[in-house]
């Protein structure tokens, strides 16, 4: 393997910026990554070797010029597939998307790109992000780097197993109800939802409007505060986007845990979690407290609510969101189709997948006449308990700490079979979602299967700092540097 | 209490969805979207008699700006690549399933 791969992020660029890598290495190095792994992997949908050359080509001649390069430079970075590219195929494993190649770029990916970052390629997901193990991706699975056998996680299972795996330096992934927490945990590397309208949804295909964030996956906590900063904006062309002037995420990094108030949720410990995980996390807690923080047990309350509160907004917003997605103007469009009113219907029968299909119908019912009131509403007014509950908590606590899943990654095909029971692994990681708080997962040991598990750590709204500045300190006392160990040692690759 | 999903109301949501489901399919929809209620009715157990609905998480105000052509990079606020000709046209035409001229082309509306 490449000595390159090995390199963080943030070490990349630096080495990159002072001219000892050229941008050109750091690629090829991926790109033999990528070329011995992907066909057991299958972390992306389209990869873009030639656009990813030419932006190298063009980084590298402002270097060798003396400009500025960026916190990123010369950074190769995959992007989840429901993250628009402009020129370049996003499909959002959709097969109604299969050829969609969108007219803009997202704003989160510009930023990316203005902090030196190379957009190599777009990542596998669940479709349109629904899913927990990126195995109803129209395009096929994700495997597991630790474990061919086991899924990535999902739904940016794709962005997490290239990070694990070296297939990139970095990922950006989006998370509705966990979707960048949880397969961060399953491969062994961070990722973070930040705060609700921290980073533009500009160019993020909707799912769940009010839930949706982009966030980063990356190797270390340092690399997450770097692309954390870099994708951060306020923007007009998202009219949830929300001004903010902290956005100097590495800063957290500097400083140590005494006087941080960590809060643990009985709650969090019951029932249905695997006790390797539940004594992962507990360890991790006590590194914690041995760095400084003082750790305290609460009863968090309402837990049990969250996932059907959640489930049903979700699915409301996605039936909504996705009725865009009519043959009209982009993406699939059924053919011999006799009227206009045959053509939406037969477009979007064959064009989405059984699992969008289960959420458009159970979104379409929780908002119909006469159940709107019952359903939707009533899980609005759920959400607002919810908020509740953690506004209390946050009055005691600068950061509540738990697992990132009941579990680590399951083998592929034991999932799909039953949705409900798939729905309920979202359990830890969807109340940060309805209550729009920034959560982090961050690698803390394996199982006895060799398996990665993750601890999760939840913050107050825009309190991204505590996060960081715990998961850092965790980090560095641990030595484990974790992320993307898969392919140091141990790993299956 | 999943007496709710019959076959009426598959229909009609499937309707309201624009989707058509096999009669397997549908079967397969009445018993998951049965199971999924039963599991959101769990959601009763609590009293929210006086809560309001949430609907945003921070208090917003609405958005406005001016109504302006622009392109779909010329509202950014960094430097981007924006589309060489201000008219965006061909490049999300080029997309469309079908066009004629300036226009995405459907099947026949009326008779």
């Amino acid at each position: 393997m490449n000595e390159l791969l090995r390199l963080s992020a943030v070490q990349l660029a630096s080495l990159i910026r002072t001219g000892e890598v050229r941008a050109k290495e750091a690629l090829d190095a991926v790109f033999q990554e990528i070329d011995e792994k992907e066909e057991s992997l299958h972390c992306y949908v389209t990869i873009d070797r030639e656009g990813a050359y030419a932006q190298a080509s063009a980084l590298q001649e402002k270097i060798d010029r003396k400009k500025e390069a960026g916190p990123l430079a010369g950074v190769p970075i995959a992007v989840k597939d429901n993250i628009c590219t402009q020129g370049l195929r996003t499909t959002c494993s959709s097969k109604i998307l299969e050829h969609f190649i969108p007219p803009y770029t997202a704003e989160a990916v510009l930023r990316l790109r203005q902090a030196g970052g190379i957009l190599i390629g777009k990542a596998n997901m669940d479709e349109f992000a629904m899913g927990s193990t990126t195995e109803t991706s129209y395009f096929g699975a994700t495997h597991n780097p630790y474990d061919l056998g086991r899924v990535p996680g999902g739904s940016s299972g794709g962005s997490a197993a290239a990070v694990a795996a070296g297939e990139s330096f970095a990922a950006l992934g989006s998370d509705t109800g966990g979707s960048i927490r949880q397969p961060a945990s399953f491969c062994g590397v961070v990722g973070m939802k930040p705060t609700y309208g921290t980073v533009s949804r500009y160019g993020l295909v909707a799912y769940g409007s009010s839930l949706d964030q982009i966030g980063p996956l990356t190797k270390n906590v340092e690399d997450c505060a770097v692309l954390l900063e870099a994708i951060s904006s306020y923007d007009r062309k998202d009219s949830t986007s929300v001004a903010r002037t902290d956005t100097d995420f590495p800063a957290a990094l500097l400083e140590g845990l005494h006087g941080m108030r960590i809060g643990i949720p009985r709650d969090y410990f019951g029932e249905g979690l695997d006790p390797e995980v539940a004594s992962a996390v507990r360890e991790a807690a006590d590194v914690l407290k041995a760095q400084g923080a003082s750790l305290e047990e609460f009863d968090l309350s309402l837990v049990d609510y969250a996932i059907p509160a959640y489930y049903t907004i979700a699915s409301a917003e996605a039936s909504s969101n996705l009725e865009r997605f009519d043959g009209v103007k982009y993406g699939y469009r059924a053919r011999d189709c006799e009227d206009l009113h045959q053509m939406y219907k037969k477009t979007r029968t064959e064009g989405f997948g059984p699992e969008v299909k289960r959420r458009i119908l159970l979104g379409t019912f929780v908002l119909s006449s006469g159940y709107y009131d019952a359903y939707y509403l009533k899980a609005l007014r759920v959400k607002a308990l919810i908020k509740r509950a953690f506004n209390q908590a946050f009055s005691r606590f600068d950061c509540i700490l738990g697992p990132v899943a009941p579990s680590t990654a399951p083998l592929l095909g034991e999932s799909l079979a039953d949705p409900l029971k798939m729905y309920l692994g979202d359990i830890y990681t969807i109340a940060a979602n309805l209550a729009g708080l920034p959560a982090i997962s961050v690698p803390c040991g394996k199982d006895s299967k060799g398996l990665p598990i993750g601890f999760q750590l939840t913050a107050d709204c825009f309190q991204e700092k505590k996060l960081l500045r715990a998961a850092y300190q965790y980090e560095k006392a641990t030595a484990c540097a974790c992320g993307g160990e898969a392919f140091r040692k141990g790993g299956a690759l | 209490m999943s007496t709710i999903i019959n076959d009426e109301t598959i229909d009609n949501i499937s309707i309201l969805a624009q989707l058509t489901l096999s009669g397997e399919e549908k079967e397969q929809a009445k018993k998951d979207m049965g199971r999924m209620l039963d599991y959101i009715d769990k959601l009763n157990e609590l009293d929210t008699t006086d809560v309001k609905p949430m609907t945003q998480v921070f208090p917003m105000d609405n958005v406005f700006r001016d109504d302006i052509v622009a392109t779909a990079q010329g509202e950014a606020s960094i430097e981007a690549p924006a589309l060489d000709d201000a008219d965006a046209r061909p490049e999300i035409l080029q997309g469309a399933p079908a066009a004629k001229g300036n226009f995405f082309s459907v099947p026949r509306t009326v008779e």
